[in-house]
């Protein structure tokens, strides 16, 4: 009888302290990271003005004419406007939408060839191994800057073009991170037991290791979005970028003929635009890192 | 495993690689990509002229011959000529690569002194606010993109306050100098951010080992330790990055060599992008590819010579 309550005892505080799991650790300390919160608030701002500026409720008119020529910032214009007239505000703003849907799209494509040649790579071994190892070591050997102007050629120019480019040249990385995980997973008991319960391997891999690597992709996912957004400049000045719509790498490449001009509003307010994204999803990365990362836990 | 062995294996692992890359080359320029004598002769070829220029650049060879030869040009570094000055590739890169140089090596080593000692200086006061702001700040320098860097660097310290020439080059020693100081100085502001946290987490990821602790047990001061052990340790990661990173001083900086009017690699590989001239792009592709696969072998091998655990594996 004793013994009963004593186990009872002992049972009634483990129920109340249930173990958290990764992403609930991972989660609160987020929430208690100021620079954390104030980075997500910052992404989920610039990815809100993006879809209003898709869905046409802000900044539908950015191709309108609303004064003068190279007008300064004022009143009636607050960033001034650009050659033709157009309120650079609004380019700004619809220069989010690209922004963002470079960054989304691009970290996409880059996690899904990533993730599946890096996955296959760790768990089958082998031959298989052999051949993702010497893919991704002979794409890494070609400067990045000239395979995403080789693939850009080919592609032609346009929206579609840059994302397929820069996913194209944004999977290395991530593809050695996975494999080396991969490989540190596959023979672990759980996986045994899943073995055990009669699961097969794309069971194995998928269901049970991929959930236990995944904090690597979402790492890797928020560096390679800003990655993209800063890329899309480089595109933009080489004549590869988007066309017919505003974009923030457009128009820091339209001031290189401005700024002799003495119209720094163009390549300031697209500058300073990106810069704010680009620092939050920076430091969103670090935040990321130190909550999801175990090998870090206790490390300042 | 022995060294020589391992060196050997290391080496043998390049060809390969090596295939690889010209595989990807061929592919891109040679397979897939819209068909250059279009581009050249514009809208209004007939399709004999066209046959006729398919020819004179060798395009209606067979790919196989094609791809050998960008496999051979790895090798011999003949790379033909560029289809629209109709130079020697080889000639234009020996003109090239010492103004790329006067740029790209002074810059860089700068930049690695700083660095280190900013990243030194901030891994001793680490977890202090001082350590915070110099974080923020380097995050803060990354966020921002090159080409703003480039034009705001340009036109105000260049153009505005007439602190440095605004563009052009003069050959012989002195004379570069003050071609090359703006340049030099926005690679090293580019290159802080990065470097600087790089060698913050390499140096911290040593702080935190046993052999730290036992130092501290023994008694040694903290700047010892600092400078003694960790930095020893601290240094194959470092290593690494640092001569990963001498490709790319070859190949030049692309943006900043166009916007200061460097007659360098860098202003010769932007101007074959702008005018389609694949041949100088496809080039500088091998020519790159071929410098990192050479620094990353000795990388591998200075690695095992640095680190005798890497060899048992």
């Amino acid at each position: 009888m004793e013994q009963v309550e004593t186990m009872q005892a002992v049972a009634i505080p483990v129920e109340k302290h249930k173990s958290k799991s990764l992403w609930q650790h991972a989660f609160e300390s987020l929430m208690r990271d100021r620079y954390a919160v104030v980075s997500m608030s910052v992404i989920a701002i610039y990815a809100f003005i993006a879809l209003l500026t898709a869905f046409g409720f802000i900044a539908a008119d950015w191709a309108k004419e609303v004064g003068p020529s190279y007008a300064a910032p004022s009143w009636d214009y607050i960033f001034g406007t650009d050659i033709f007239g157009r309120s650079v505000l609004a380019k700004t703003l619809k220069g989010a939408e690209v922004a963002i849907s470079v960054g989304l799209v691009t970290a996409i494509i880059a996690v899904i060839i990533g993730v599946f040649l890096g996955a296959i790579a760790g768990y089958f071994g082998g031959k298989i191994d052999e051949c993702i190892v010497w893919f991704y070591t002979t794409f890494s050997s070609i400067p990045y800057i000239m395979l995403l102007v080789a693939i850009s050629f080919i592609l032609g120019k346009g929206l579609i073009a840059v994302y397929l480019a820069l996913g194209f040249t944004s999977w290395e990385n991530l593809c050695r991170i996975i494999r080396a995980e991969v490989m540190r997973h596959k023979d672990r008991e759980y996986v045994q037991a899943a073995k055990a319960l009669g699961g097969g391997d794309m069971r194995r891999l998928f269901k049970h290791i991929i959930p236990n690597v995944l904090h690597l992709v979402i790492i890797n996912f928020s560096l390679t979005f800003q990655t993209a957004i800063k890329s899309e400049v480089i595109l933009s000045y080489l004549g590869l970028g988007v066309q017919g719509r505003p974009s923030w790498g457009t128009m820091i490449d339209d001031a290189k003929l401005e700024l002799a001009r003495g119209v720094w509003w163009q390549l300031a307010a697209a500058t300073a635009a990106m810069f704010v994204v680009v620092l939050a999803f920076n430091i969103l990365g670090d935040a990321l890192r130190d909550a999801l990362d175990p090998k870090l836990k206790g490390k300042s | 495993m022995n060294i020589y062995v391992y060196a050997f294996r290391r080496i043998l692992y390049v060809i390969p690689v090596l295939l690889g890359v010209c595989l990807i080359i061929f592919v891109l320029f040679n397979l897939v990509s819209p068909d250059p004598t279009l581009m050249m002769l514009g809208k209004h070829a007939n399709l004999k002229q066209m046959q006729e220029l398919r020819h004179e650049l060798g395009l209606d060879r067979s790919y196989f011959i094609q791809y050998l030869d960008i496999v051979k040009s790895a090798f011999t570094f003949d790379f033909g000529r560029s289809w629209s000055t109709k130079q020697e590739i080889i000639e234009m890169i020996k003109n090239g690569a010492g103004p790329s140089l006067t740029v790209t090596v002074p810059a860089f080593l700068v930049a690695l002194i700083i660095s280190l000692i900013v990243a030194l200086f901030v891994a001793f006061y680490r977890g202090s606010w001082f350590d915070r702001i110099a974080v923020l700040i380097c995050v803060a320098l990354m966020s921002i993109p090159s080409l703003a860097y480039i034009l705001f660097a340009q036109k105000i310290l260049a153009y505005d306050l007439g602190l440095f020439e605004i563009s052009g080059y003069e050959q012989g020693f002195p004379n570069f100098i003050p071609y090359v100081a703006l340049p030099c100085i926005i690679w090293i502001v580019l290159s802080i951010g990065p470097d600087v946290r790089f060698y913050r987490t390499v140096i911290l990821d040593e702080v935190y080992m046993d052999y730290v602790r036992t130092a501290r047990a023994k008694g040694l001061s903290e700047t010892v330790i600092l400078f003694k052990h960790v930095l020893k340790n601290a240094m194959i990661p470092i290593i690494t990055w640092v001569v990963i990173a001498i490709p790319f001083l070859i190949l030049g900086a692309l943006l900043l060599e166009s916007f200061f009017g460097i007659p360098g690699l860098g202003g010769i590989t932007l101007n074959a992008i702008n005018s389609a001239d694949f041949p100088v792009v496809r080039a500088m592709t091998v020519l790159s590819a071929v410098a990192y696969i050479v620094f990353s072998v000795i990388t591998d091998v200075l690695y095992t010579l640095v680190d005798p655990r890497v060899r048992l594996k």
